[in-house]
């Protein structure tokens, strides 16, 4: 299984159009996608669980990944992450 | 023949049948099954058929309402698909042996409950996405055909209340008008009606409801009337009027582009509220003769990040070019608590109409009002720009922003940028402590312009959107309208001048008391203008002093508006 840690920066936080992005960059991949916000966990390829995380900005998130293509999916979640989605600051 | 009240939100009459139209009531049984691999199959059909009628509503909405309302459909695509709330239902079917509409609801339900308690709009709008597809997979599955609205004839819809999932699918050109139990001024129908000018009574409680489907009915959008089996004379009599008001409208709109200057020779303006570029155009086909209000929100709002000097600059340069050497008068952002800036951290506030907004959040955001005020220094360069500050409620707060005009003229001329000069900085008249220091107020400004919505909803400490107080709402009020002739009373005692840019400003009974008032300037939605300057066409100035001075002594608003009528019988033509 792939761990990593993540501080989301953009000021939306994962809600609107980031949580859309998030979710479809997670869908793309194979393996089993978690994250978790604290107490919260969510199935990353699931905008209705992933807008439950309340996670605004600030927020330390925990991507776990498992599958063939876990090392690449937790990559590119993390890259969307800290691009702030596109959002110019 | 009954007679039943609402409020007016979009005027003109229809007469026709009635509509009635109803959301289905979709109970939900709960039982065990058996079949449990059958329950599957039930539920992915019915996901199937969702997705397939969801893809051509959001075609539809796409092609006639724009993108903003096909969005929603697309996020409630987004939804069906979504992994959990399938993985739940399934789970509830197989662990639980449930029938697919107890498993489906209750997860639907699970979750609207979580979005629902995030305390924001953006997340109760999720919320009453998921309920909406929720609702289309259970209508399915209990083989209930979702009833297309199929309208045979032109008729008038009455309802509890409308939702963009409703109005998606009724055929707009078979509507004559609405008439809701629900709502109010600002509800989805009356803005639809106002987009589309249909006519529509808002808020005219459960009565309506009773009408029964094919029952003869007359929407007086103009009055806030429904009335149910007119009898011939009432019928006939609706029936003028409306002819009347077609024919006024068409020799209204033929004239538009001539001044509107009342019969002993007075002339005043008459202006447009607008909110883009489009309003523009719009105001400007109607005779506008220039922007009594430019809202500049439509640069912040649903959008990620803050809009930067330069492109406000484009924008309100595209705006003045339209109406060239026409005045345009900008407010600066009025927004507060109660919007979402997806890049500003706004506190929540108990009473956002009463907190941080306007001109108190631009002087505590400097990176908001710098670029703003730049912006508009530099594109006013060779056009008839005039800056408006809104919620202005002491001579401080005039006072700071004017100093923070100077400073940003101050920075662009050492940037070496071209500066508009002398444009005329005013203030809007909302909170009733600058209408009632209005002459403190006029030394420091070069114009007023009365914002008599919030100026209303302020003094009779009434919000505006809450329907229970619809009656209480009103510019009539006399309290109000000596409000209004203080203001213009101070203004012109410093030779400045006062602008109007409530809804008041419009409507044809408020038209006359405001020139009794000495009002300079009337600001207007762009599809008033045409009728309001073919009143002003039909008034004496002489006439509506008198008259004005009357109804400041009356009690109530009822009484003003019927005073007005009374002197005036032929304007409850319009």
């Amino acid at each position: 299984m792939v761990e990593t840690k993540v501080l989301i920066k953009n000021k939306v936080g994962l809600h609107a159009r980031p949580a859309s992005l998030f979710v479809q960059t997670a869908s793309k991949f194979k393996s089993a996608i978690t994250a978790i916000h604290g107490e919260r966990k969510a199935n990353a390829k699931s905008i209705l669980s992933v807008l439950t995380l309340g996670a605004d900005q600030g927020a330390e998130l925990i991507l776990q990944a498992e599958g063939e293509d876990a090392e690449e999916a937790v990559q590119a979640l993390v890259n969307l992450i800290e691009s702030n989605f596109g959002e110019a600051e | 023949m009954k007679t039943i009240r609402g409020i007016g939100a979009s005027p003109g009459i229809a007469i026709g049948p009635a509509y009635r139209f109803q959301r289905l009531d979709l109970h939900v049984d709960s039982h065990s099954v058996h079949n449990v691999d059958a329950e599957f199959a039930r539920f992915y059909q019915a996901l199937e058929i969702a997705e397939g009628q969801l893809r051509l509503v959001y075609e539809k909405a796409r092609r006639e309402a724009g993108a903003e309302q096909a969005a929603i459909f697309e996020a409630q695509l987004e939804m069906l698909r979504d992994p959990e709330l399938l993985g739940e239902t399934q789970a509830a079917i197989r662990d639980q042996r449930l029938n697919a509409e107890a498993a489906w609801w209750s997860t639907v339900e699970r979750f609207a409950a979580i979005l629902e308690e995030m305390e924001s709009e953006y997340f109760r709008a999720r919320a009453a996405d998921i309920r909406d597809v929720g609702r289309r997979v259970l209508r399915i599955l209990k083989g209930i055909t979702e009833e297309p609205v199929q309208l045979t004839e032109p008729v008038v819809v009455l309802a509890q209340d409308l939702s963009p999932s409703d109005t998606v699918g009724l055929d707009k050109s078979l509507v004559l008008g609405f008439c809701t139990a629900g709502g109010g001024e600002t509800s989805h129908t009356a803005i639809l009606a106002r987009s589309l000018g249909l006519p529509a009574v808002v808020a005219a409680g459960p009565q309506v409801l009773q009408v029964s489907s094919g029952t003869q009915v007359i929407v007086d959008g103009v009055e806030g009337l429904l009335i149910v089996e007119p009898d011939e004379q009432a019928r006939t009599i609706f029936l003028q009027r409306r002819e009347a008001l077609t024919r006024l409208r068409e020799q209204a709109f033929a004239h538009c582009k001539e001044p509107a200057i009342t019969l002993d020779g007075h002339k005043v303006e008459v202006v447009a509220n607008i909110g883009n570029v489009q309003g523009a155009f719009t105001a400007w086909e109607h005779g506008a003769e220039g922007v009594g209000l430019l809202r500049t929100e439509f640069l912040y709002l649903e959008r990620s990040t803050l809009p930067d000097e330069e492109e406000q600059f484009q924008a309100y340069h595209a705006i003045l070019e339209v109406f060239g050497q026409q005045p345009v008068v900008l407010r600066t952002l009025d927004i507060g608590g109660d919007k979402e800036l997806a890049y500003m951290e706004l506190p929540k506030e108990e009473n956002p109409f009463l907190g941080v907004r306007g001109i108190r959040l631009c002087l505590a955001h400097p990176e908001l009002f710098y670029p703003q005020i730049r912006a508009a220094l530099r594109a006013g360069v060779g056009y008839n720009l005039k800056l408006m500050f809104p919620m202005i409620a002491t001579l401080d707060e005039v006072r700071a922003a004017k100093r923070i005009v100077e400073v940003c003229r101050e920075e662009l001329r050492r940037d070496g940028k071209p500066v508009a000069d002398n444009i005329e900085i005013g203030i809007m008249v909302e909170v009733p402590s600058a209408a009632v220091m209005a002459e403190h107020f006029a030394r420091e400004v070069d114009f007023f312009s009365i914002g008599t919505n919030d100026l209303t909803q302020y003094t009779l400490a009434a919000d505006r959107a809450n329907a229970q107080l619809a009656d209480l709402i009103s510019a009539f009020n006399p309290a109000v309208l000596r409000l209004i002739d203080q203001v213009i009373r101070a203004a012109h005692q410093y030779g400045k001048w006062v602008g109007l840019c409530g809804e008041l400003a419009g409507e044809p009974l408020g038209i006359p008391i405001l020139l009794g008032l000495g009002l300079d300037e009337f600001s207007m939605n762009p599809s008033a203008i045409p009728l309001a300057k073919q009143i002003i066409r039909s008034l004496s100035l002489a006439q509506c002093r008198e008259l004005a001075q009357e109804v400041l002594s009356l009690e109530s608003a009822q009484a003003v508006k019927e005073r007005v009528r009374e002197r005036l019988p032929l304007l409850t033509l319009s």
